[in-house]
């Protein structure tokens, strides 16, 4: 059977049509199946449809996403208030221990972010992962980084990716590993880019299912969540019977 | 002593400008010495089969024991003489008859 993959973080700016159709066409090309830019300042509809039917044109999947980086707990929530039925992924950015523990526990939220290059916000730790085991969160890890930076900077990110990666696989915490490229030269086939996660710890089909079947089982989770056929998990409305 | 299992690697180089053969293997080797060190890099048995400059598809061996590390290198390699450059696989295999015979 021959995987699908997903690049949910292609972070271009959704305004910029040029480049977001290079990005679009190259993920194309690249056999990528399912991509995600996501929306930092609110969703408009309009550039949503735009996206879709660019992505659709080019015969990709779009997955409607939003970064978030809250400053507090009642920010989180506040966000995910507002904005959780509208998107089919949330990621949060977490830039305090604060918000990355509420994120973990919160079941709303999909994806754990965190800075790469600042190593003291990097709280993917064991009582972290151990929240996240009992939420639906997976750890997101952008390989963008191990491409732009060289030395002992790249160093001590694969050194804090391999101890989270280890952490997130002994306590079950899915890992999605995506580009996180804002330019189209440094956007890979989807087998290079899992050949990167072999440098954290992952081995060969651990990482493709991170760009694969983890991502890809994540959307198609929360779209059945947002069908208005959705009931409860496993409970969905098949047929509306006809008052008597 | 126990044979080395080899597989061969079909690359395709994207960049501005084509470069020479030398300064393609050279970026390679640096990529993987940059990740692994000179001992890493000596374990690769890393060899350069084929370079054809029109198409731009590049052809290297190396030891089935190191192929994932040999993956993860190419992938990090961002630029070519100073160029701006990706290097994609394309497709290996354990014989250079099949990877041509795929590459078809």
């Amino acid at each position: 059977m021959t995987r699908a993959f997903s690049d949910l973080h292609l972070r271009v700016n959704p305004k910029d049509a040029g480049a977001t159709q290079k990005i679009v066409s190259r993920a194309a090309r690249f056999g990528y199946s399912q991509i995600s830019i996501p929306f930092t300042s609110g969703l408009s509809e309009e550039e949503s449809a735009r996206l879709k039917a660019m992505c659709s044109e080019a015969g990709l999947d779009f997955v409607a996403r939003a970064d978030f980086s809250p400053r507090s707990e009642n920010d989180l929530t506040r966000f995910l208030r507002k904005f959780r039925r509208r998107f089919e992924v949330i990621c949060i950015t977490c830039d305090s221990k604060e918000v990355a523990r509420q994120a973990a526990k919160d079941r709303r939220v999909d994806l754990l972010n965190f800075p790469s290059l600042d190593y003291h916000k990097r709280f993917f730790d064991r009582a972290e992962a151990e929240l996240a085991s009992c939420g639906l969160a997976a750890l997101e890890v952008d390989v963008k980084s191990l491409l732009i930076l060289e030395g002992p900077t790249r160093v001590r990110l694969l050194t804090s990716l391999r101890r989270e990666v280890a952490i997130a696989r002994e306590f079950k915490v899915p890992v999605v590993v995506s580009s996180g490229v804002s330019e189209e030269r440094f956007m890979r086939v989807p087998r290079d880019l899992a050949s990167l996660a072999f440098l954290f710890g992952l081995d060969e089909t651990q990482a493709l299912d991170s760009t694969s079947t983890i991502p890809g089982s994540m959307v198609l989770r929360n779209r059945e969540k947002l069908s208005n056929r959705f009931v409860a998990p496993g409970i969905s409305l098949v047929k509306e019977g006809q008052p008597s | 002593m126990k044979r080395v299992k080899r597989r061969y690697l079909a690359l395709q180089l994207e960049c501005e400008s084509v470069p020479a053969e030398r300064k393609f293997i050279d970026a390679v080797w640096a990529a993987v010495t940059k990740l692994y060190g000179e001992v890493g890099a000596s374990l690769t048995g890393m060899a350069l089969i084929e370079f054809n400059a029109e198409r731009r598809v590049a052809v290297v061996r190396v030891s089935l024991a190191t192929l994932s590390m040999v993956r993860a290198s190419l992938a990090t390699i961002t630029s070519v003489e100073g160029k701006v450059a990706a290097v994609h696989v394309l497709g290996v295999s354990g014989t250079l008859k099949a990877l041509y015979a795929r590459a078809e």
